[in-house]
C-alpha cells in the first residue's frame, strides 16, 4: 500500500520534472510538500524501487536505432539463471526476461537487442551466442516491422475517493525506449 | 543535436540526483553551466529527441500489473487485428514482429486480475488464441543507449 503522500508526489512527477534549477521545490509548491520532504520522499522510493529509474527517456528512433530484435531460447531450467545473468551484462542488451515455456512456444528466455541497424544486431548477437555458449539452443529471432501502439505512463486514478488510487506505469517491458 | 547534447542524453540516462540543485550537479560533470544544461534539456524535449524527463515506475510495485502476449494474425485479418488489440486502453504497446506469432504487445492493467480478463477479451473479439508471457523473472540491465 503506498503512502497517499508519496501517491501524491508519484502522480505530479509521473509526466515529467520540472526542467528548473530547482525542481524538487517547484513539485513540493505544487504537492504543498516542503523540498526536503520531496527529496526525501523520492530518495525512498527510490531505494526501495518503486521508482525504477528516474532520468531521460529517449525515443530510440531519433538516436539512429532502427532495428530491434527479441531473440527467445529455449534453454534448461538449471542453467537459465546463470545465462539471463551472462546475457544482461552486455551493454547491448537492452533487456532481458525469464518467461514461461507455451505448449507451442517452448522458449523461457528474452532478450531484446536495440541495434542501428539489422546487421550490426546480427553480429552483436553472434558475439552473445559465443560469449555466453548458446550455439546449442534453440532459438528464434523477431525483428519488429512496425510499431502500431506506444503509449507514455498514466495515473489512473479509482473513481471513488475511498478506494486506493492506482498508479499504472503505462511504460513497462521496452519502458525506458521508445518509439520503435 | 550536437556532442554536447549527445552528452547530456547519456549522462541523464545514467540517473538524475535527488537533491536540490540537481541540474547544477550534472551540469559540473558535464561542465556546462547550470543555465546551458536547463535551455538544451528544453530544446531536446521540445524538439521531440526525449520523449520524456522523470520518473519510470515499477508497475507491480505500484499494485499493477503487466504481461507479454503474442498472436498469430492471419495475413488477411491483420489490420482488423490490429484494430481490434489496439482498442483495449490495456494494451500499451503493439509491435508487428517477423515471426507466425506476428503480433506481440504488452498488457498493463491496474490489478493482477484484469490480465486474465483483458486476454479472455481479446481471444473472444478476434477469435484467436491469446499467447500469454508473463515474466517470471527479469534480469537486471544497465540500459543506456549511446546518444
Amino acid at each position: 500500500m503506498i503512502e497517499a503522500r508519496d501517491r501524491q508526489l508519484l502522480e505530479h512527477i509521473q509526466l515529467g520534472l520540472p526542467v528548473c534549477s530547482r525542481p524538487y521545490a517547484e513539485i513540493g509548491q505544487l504537492c504543498d510538500m516542503p523540498e526536503t520532504e520531496v527529496i526525501e520522499r523520492l530518495t525512498r522510493l527510490k531505494q526501495q524501487g518503486l521508482i525504477k529509474r528516474m532520468g531521460v527517456i529517449v525515443k530510440h528512433r531519433q538516436l539512429g536505432y532502427r532495428a530491434n530484435a527479441m531473440i527467445v531460447w529455449n534453454v534448461p531450467d538449471n542453467l537459465i539463471k546463470q545465462l539471463g545473468g551472462h546475457i544482461s551484462r552486455f551493454s547491448f542488451v537492452t533487456l532481458c526476461y525469464q518467461r514461461p515455456k507455451q505448449p507451442e512456444w517452448p522458449y523461457n528466455l528474452y532478450c531484446m537487442i536495440h541495434g542501428k541497424d539489422k546487421s550490426t544486431v546480427l553480429s552483436q548477437l553472434e558475439q552473445l551466442i559465443d560469449a555466453c555458449g548458446l550455439s546449442g539452443f534453440d532459438q528464434e529471432i523477431l525483428f519488429s516491422n512496425r510499431c502500431f501502439k506506444q503509449r507514455g505512463a498514466i495515473y489512473q486514478r479509482a473513481a471513488h475517493a475511498d478506494v486506493r488510487a492506482t498508479l499504472v506505469a503505462q511504460q513497462p517491458e521496452t519502458a525506458h525506449i521508445v518509439g520503435d | 543535436m550536437d556532442e554536447i547534447d549527445k552528452q547530456i542524453i547519456n549522462a541523464l540516462q545514467d540517473g538524475f540526483p535527488i537533491c536540490d540543485a540537481p541540474y547544477r550537479q550534472v551540469a559540473a560533470q558535464l561542465r556546462l553551466t547550470e543555465q546551458e544544461l536547463i535551455d538544451r534539456l528544453k530544446a531536446l524535449l521540445d524538439n521531440g529527441t526525449l520523449t520524456r524527463f522523470g520518473p519510470l515506475y515499477n508497475a507491480e510495485q505500484m499494485g499493477g500489473a503487466l504481461t507479454l502476449a503474442a498472436v498469430k494474425a492471419p495475413k488477411q485479418r491483420f489490420d482488423e487485428i490490429t484494430d481490434i488489440i489496439n482498442a483495449f486502453p490495456e494494451v500499451a504497446h503493439n509491435y508487428a514482429r517477423s515471426h507466425e506469432l506476428n503480433m506481440w504487445f504488452v498488457i498493463a492493467t491496474e490489478t493482477p486480475e484484469q490480465i486474465q480478463q483483458t486476454i479472455n477479451a481479446i481471444e473472444q473479439q478476434t477469435g484467436l488464441t491469446v499467447y500469454n508471457m508473463p515474466k517470471n523473472k527479469e534480469y537486471f540491465v544497465n540500459l543506456k543507449l549511446e546518444a
